[in-house]
């Protein structure tokens, strides 16, 4: 008995390890080619480690494309998303979850609708509109199809429900009005939610790779996603190079998810749920 | 009371209006505006033209493409939601055991998830390339001769599928891990004391119990596989001929609107993929209720 168990675990282990691998394995065999030369990744059979470690892949890359806009373009589209996102769907949210008023169904599903559209649907008009105001080839223009998030209110409608009737009641008494209680009361108490939805966004934000592509065709204005994929057409061979591009699109994302890891991880877990 | 009454109507009206706004106009008015758009002819810079359904009837009586199109998405969904979640809900019933390193294995199924998709795409194509690819060197080391998994049109569709596959395990693992873990203590700890094998817990506790989450991940891996564009768009050149044996609706879409201007023809596409997603979505909500068990 004592053994099967001890068996059964040894193979659990075995099968982690090997998934871990799998997925972990494609970045080290990158990482490990950015310091190569091109000589290095042209042997059969591969050399492993690069004779070595020479950053100068890294140089070439940082200089042949402006990967310091790709890269504050990024941040500040994801920023302008998360902040605009997470504080105009928790308003939603708040007055859905607690507040009554006429055509508060109608107007619930309305926010709801998109959830169940492909955003693909969108795209053209929405690009159709963003030239119309002149906003291609700017940071905002790059944030605007984020900037509501049906799915923020739906999640943040879920944390509202849940906070006791009490609350409210007091603050009525003491003669706050909606907007002091939503401040001051009721935003503190969903901030496990808020947090959820800023990861979210953000994610979201830095893996989109359609809209970019259209809505930002000059270099400068482009984020990392869409101004790799103008790498990947330009510099198709060179490999070294290539897996130089990409580990600086990974490298920092990935520090900032081995900080934040418990609420990134957390935040999946309770959306999941809910949705 | 009334005045009370009115007045949070104001307050509420004026939370709402913000993001009602921004979904009004960002993508409720879009859907309308493709379907018009797709009954209507617009290329380059001309005013568009009415032509009945003549882009549906392009799409469906033309070269094929769209046929294919609508194929390659189709495989692509049938295989990798299932293959996909059944490893997901593997990693996790694993995860969910007294196990050591359980964060250091969590963080490594999570890496390709917050790895943009270009960069990705750049990886895998590093991996796949036919002469000097790790992928087949190993293959040629235990006999195989590796295919051109990129560039043949037999193996493009299956490179794109795994790709899909590894990158959404860590995703759905996760939200699979706080099913598991939402499961009470008691049933098994009852089921223990009546006897039970480790086997029975797992067949008749943990599986039905954890069927809402595992219905939930089926049905958003579902809706993302039919919109796969980012690995197809990143990994195979525009130029390359095995493209047509991977190219999805989405890509299509791309293609036509984008890249060949032909905007009424690209709505169309979009359109279809609607009523899909629509019709989906409406199949499982009824299936849900013959093996979804709510505790």
């Amino acid at each position: 008995m004592k053994t099967g168990k001890k068996q059964k675990d040894g193979i659990i282990y075995l099968l982690l390890i090997l998934g871990a691998f799998v997925m972990v394995f494609p970045f080290i065999w990158s990482f490990l080619t950015s310091f190569k030369n091109l000589g290095e990744t042209l042997k059969v059979p591969p050399q492993i480690l690069p004779s070595l470690w020479d950053p100068v892949n890294y140089i070439t890359v940082w200089n042949k494309l402006p990967f310091l806009h790709f890269i504050w373009n990024t941040l500040l589209m994801m920023l302008i998303r998360m902040v605009v996102a997470v504080f105009i769907s928790a308003m939603a949210a708040y007055a859905f979850a607690r507040m009554s008023f006429p055509l508060k169904n109608f107007w619930f599903m309305v926010c709801l609708i998109p959830m169940m559209v492909p955003s693909q649907i969108y795209i053209l008009p929405q690009y159709l509109t963003v030239s119309s105001l002149h906003l291609n080839n700017t940071i905002l223009g790059l944030a605007i199809p984020g900037l509501a998030s049906t799915f923020g209110i739906f999640l943040l409608r879920q944390f509202f429900m849940t906070i006791p009737n009490d609350l409210e009641e007091a603050a009525v008494l003491d003669g706050c009005n909606p907007c002091q209680i939503f401040f001051r009361i009721m935003l503190p108490l969903v901030k496990s939610g808020l947090v959820s939805l800023a990861i979210f966004t953000a994610l979201f934000a830095y893996k989109d790779l359609l809209w970019p592509l259209i809505v930002n065709t000059s270099t400068n204005k482009m984020p990392l996603s869409s101004g790799l994929a103008l790498m990947q057409g330009q510099y198709t061979t060179n490999y070294p190079e290539l897996m130089a591009g990409a580990m600086i699109a990974i490298i920092p994302i990935l520090i900032i998810f081995l900080v934040f890891q418990k609420q990134f991880v957390e935040g999946i877990a309770t959306t999941g749920i809910k949705g | 009371m009334k005045k009370q009454k009115r007045k949070e109507m104001l307050w509420a009206y004026l939370f709402i209006f913000p993001s009602v706004f921004l979904i009004l106009c960002l993508n409720i008015w879009p859907v309308i505006q493709t379907i018009i758009f797709s009954f209507q002819k617009i290329e380059g810079f001309l005013p568009p033209q009415w032509n009945g359904g003549k882009n549906y009837i392009t799409l469906f009586t033309g070269k094929n493409e769209f046929a294919k199109a609508l194929l390659n998405t189709a495989i692509y969904a049938v295989v990798t939601v299932p293959i996909g979640t059944l490893l997901s809900l593997i990693t996790a019933v694993f995860l969910n055991r007294q196990i050591r390193f359980k964060s250091f294995f969590r963080v490594c199924f999570f890496i390709p998830v917050i790895s943009a998709p270009a960069a990705v795409a750049m990886v895998w194509r590093w991996l796949y390339n036919s002469d000097f690819g790790i992928i087949n060197y190993v293959l040629s080391m235990i006999g195989i001769e590796g295919p051109n998994w990129i560039g043949s049109n037999k193996c493009v569709l299956l490179s794109i599928m795994i790709v899909g596959i590894w990158s959404m395990v860590g995703y759905n693992m996760v939200i699979l891990l706080a099913g598991l873990q939402d499961i009470p203590g008691v049933y098994y700890e009852a089921a223990r004391i009546d006897g039970a094998s480790e086997r029975d817990c797992f067949w008749k506790i943990t599986l039905p119990l954890v069927s809402p989450t595992t219905f939930f991940v089926v049905l958003t891996t579902t809706i993302s596989a039919l919109q796969v564009f980012d690995n197809i768009y990143m990994m195979v050149p525009s130029n390359s001929p095995s493209l047509k044996s991977a190219q999805s609706i989405v890509y299509l879409y791309y293609k036509y609107t984008f890249a060949q201007q032909n905007k009424g023809l690209g709505s169309a596409v979009a359109v279809v993929l609607l009523t899909i997603v629509l019709i989906l979505t409406v199949i499982q909500m009824k299936a849900q209720k013959k093996w979804v068990i709510y505790q």
